[in-house]
């Protein structure tokens, strides 16, 4: 028999981040890194607004799909009334707390409408009777209301479960769990529906002319991947910098392993059925995409992608002592973390450098900047708040979890 | 415990049976019995009890090295196959692309990978479990037909270097065990 604890009293210190911690400083290095990203998007973004936007929309969709990925994982764990992921849920719920911060982040993404989306170009739809079709779509003023609508709605449900999963660390009441619960289903279907839109109105329609139906699935496999890796990643250095080191066990490091094994597969499924069906019908509406991105040097990229997203990081993750050891997980997470951009990269700046790679100063600047943010927010939440959901209703049975 | 060792003892006896009453009772003698540095025995439920392979100080299963390679087999096997097939077997121009396009040969090299890693899941568990048998003689006893209902057992079978008739009978009965018989091979 495995120990069952029943009752467990988690003592404060065991899951707050205490005075004089290291990780209090992490609000200050987020501001840092913010300001001077956003100095130096100002100086030399200055020089050359379009690869401003284009580096700004590659960090903010990283950040962004990073925090959409988060609020799908702790939606999943309600919906399933899953108990192992208990401990780690505050992670996911801190890191999608910033959802409201990246409404602020997509602003420079408004005033760029014009610069960033050809079918928003002044009198695009003109003389192209393709973009004039899809105008009733893709024309400013919807793509405002959506934006506002994608964001009020992220916005609400993030909000709504963070502070419910807070209020229950005051409360102990078991019933907010029931109710979050009760709407996680509905919440997954409308996060599903929005994250699919949100990619094709800022990713896809960079390239109005392209059709294909495979396109949000592919970032929700690319999101969640990142933000599992983004857990793995923040679950061991917590633990290396004592802090959950008595919460968060290595049967728990070894199921968010799992996942981050097994997305790497779901990733590559999804990312190469996109490819095949469009490589073997060979129609000019959906290779017009491919073709910049798998020409000159975006090629050694898309490669890249293939070896460095999938096959390397699949071998690696099989085995069982990898996702058992905090060193070789968080060796396998930032790797994945690095490839997610790569890939989010890979996606919109072939838009702006058709020619071929073309990296730029502002790239770093627009990460520093967005990235720098979204540090800030989340370790200046993480320092107020404890580390886990303290008297969730399974919160003993997830410290207890064991794998089988 | 390989594919191709004996797989019953010789001798007159197969070796000792005892029933426990409950899983925590066949846990705890479990522990017991590996700390006593029996090695060829094993335990029986009716149902999985969660932890019993560390009570009985079970290692990792080789499993997993036979379903990688079977895995890898089947990708090899999917794409040389194709290859070999579209280039020089039956070369045979498809919607104008190259006789060797490999995107093309994806799916099915997937496919077989899978598949293969399936099967090497499916018989390599049975081979190491030593299956399919036909008879066993932990089947001569009439109790150990409940063990497939309500009744728990250890089976100390009789080439475990520390095996002993009469010792591990009484071990066993000193573990609490509701009954305990010697049986024939």
């Amino acid at each position: 028999m495995s120990a069952h604890r029943d009752h467990v009293e988690l003592r404060p210190e065991q899951v707050a981040i205490p005075p004089g911690h290291s990780w209090n400083r992490f609000p200050a290095i987020g501001a840092g890194c913010a300001v001077l990203g956003v100095v130096l998007c100002a100086i030399l973004g200055m020089g050359n607004p379009k690869q401003f936007l284009f580096s700004w929309l590659v960090s903010f969709l990283y950040f962004l799909s990073l925090a959409l990925g988060a609020l799908f994982f702790v939606l999943i764990q309600y919906a399933a009334q899953g108990a192992w992921g208990v401990v780690l849920r505050r992670i996911g719920e801190t890191i999608f707390a910033t959802l409201p911060v990246m409404a602020v982040l997509f602003l420079p993404v408004v005033f760029g409408l014009g610069v960033l989306y050809e079918w928003a170009h002044p009198g695009a739809a003109e003389h192209d009777a393709l973009l004039r079709w899809k105008s009733p779509y893709l024309n400013v003023p919807f793509f405002l209301i959506r934006a506002a609508l994608f964001f009020g709605l992220w916005s609400a449900i993030a909000l709504f479960y963070y502070r419910g999963s807070r209020g229950q660390d005051a409360t102990g009441d078991a019933s907010v769990s029931a109710r979050l619960r009760k709407f996680a289903g509905p919440s997954i279907i409308v996060l599903a529906l929005t994250t699919t839109l949100a990619s094709v109105d800022w990713i896809m329609s960079l390239t109005p002319h392209w059709y294909s139906t495979m396109f949000g699935v592919y970032f929700f496999a690319g999101s969640f991947l990142g933000f599992i890796a983004l857990l793995s990643l923040l679950a061991v250095r917590m633990r290396a910098a004592g802090l959950l080191d008595t919460v968060i066990s290595t049967e728990h490091l070894h199921d968010v392993g799992k996942l981050l094994f097994g997305f790497t597969a779901f990733w590559a499924y999804i990312g190469f059925s996109q490819f095949f069906l469009v490589w073997y019908a060979n129609l000019p509406e959906e290779t017009i995409w491919y073709k910049p991105r798998i020409e000159g040097s975006w090629l050694p990229i898309a490669l890249l992608l293939m070896v460095g997203h999938f096959i390397a990081p699949f071998f690696y993750l099989m085995g069982r002592s990898v996702k058992r050891n905090g060193s070789t997980l968080s060796v396998g997470a930032v790797w994945l973390l690095l490839m997610h951009y790569v890939d989010l990269y890979w996606q919109v700046m072939p838009t702006l450098h058709p020619e071929g790679f073309s990296p730029s100063v502002l790239d770093l600047a627009a990460f520093l900047a967005v990235g720098g943010c979204v540090i800030a927010a989340v370790s200046w939440l993480l320092r107020r708040q404890a580390l886990v959901p303290l008297r969730d209703p399974r919160i003993a049975e997830s410290l207890a979890f064991e794998n089988a | 415990m390989g594919l191709f060792t004996p797989q019953l003892p010789k001798g007159p006896y197969f070796g000792v049976l005892a029933e426990f009453a409950t899983p925590a009772d066949l846990y705890h003698a479990c522990e017991r019995v590996r700390d006593a540095g029996f090695t060829r025995w094993d335990a029986h439920t009716p149902f999985p009890v969660h932890g019993l392979e560390k009570a009985m100080g079970l290692g990792r299963s080789p499993l997993p090295w036979i379903v990688l390679g079977a895995g890898l087999t089947g990708l090899a096997t999917g794409f040389v196959l194709q290859w070999w097939v579209h280039t020089s077997a039956y070369p045979l121009v498809i919607s104008g692309k190259p006789l060797f396009s490999w995107p093309a040969f994806i799916p099915v090299t997937f496919e077989l990978g899978v598949l293969f890693a399936a099967f090497g899941a499916v018989f390599g568990m049975l081979g190491l479990n030593r299956l399919p048998m036909h008879h066993h003689p932990l089947f001569r006893s009439k109790v150990f037909d409940r063990v497939t209902d309500d009744a728990f057992f250890i089976s100390v079978e009789s080439w475990d270097p520390k095996f002993d008739p009469s010792a591990t009978q009484k071990l066993l009965a000193s573990l609490g065990a509701r009954s305990v018989e010697l049986l024939e091979s």
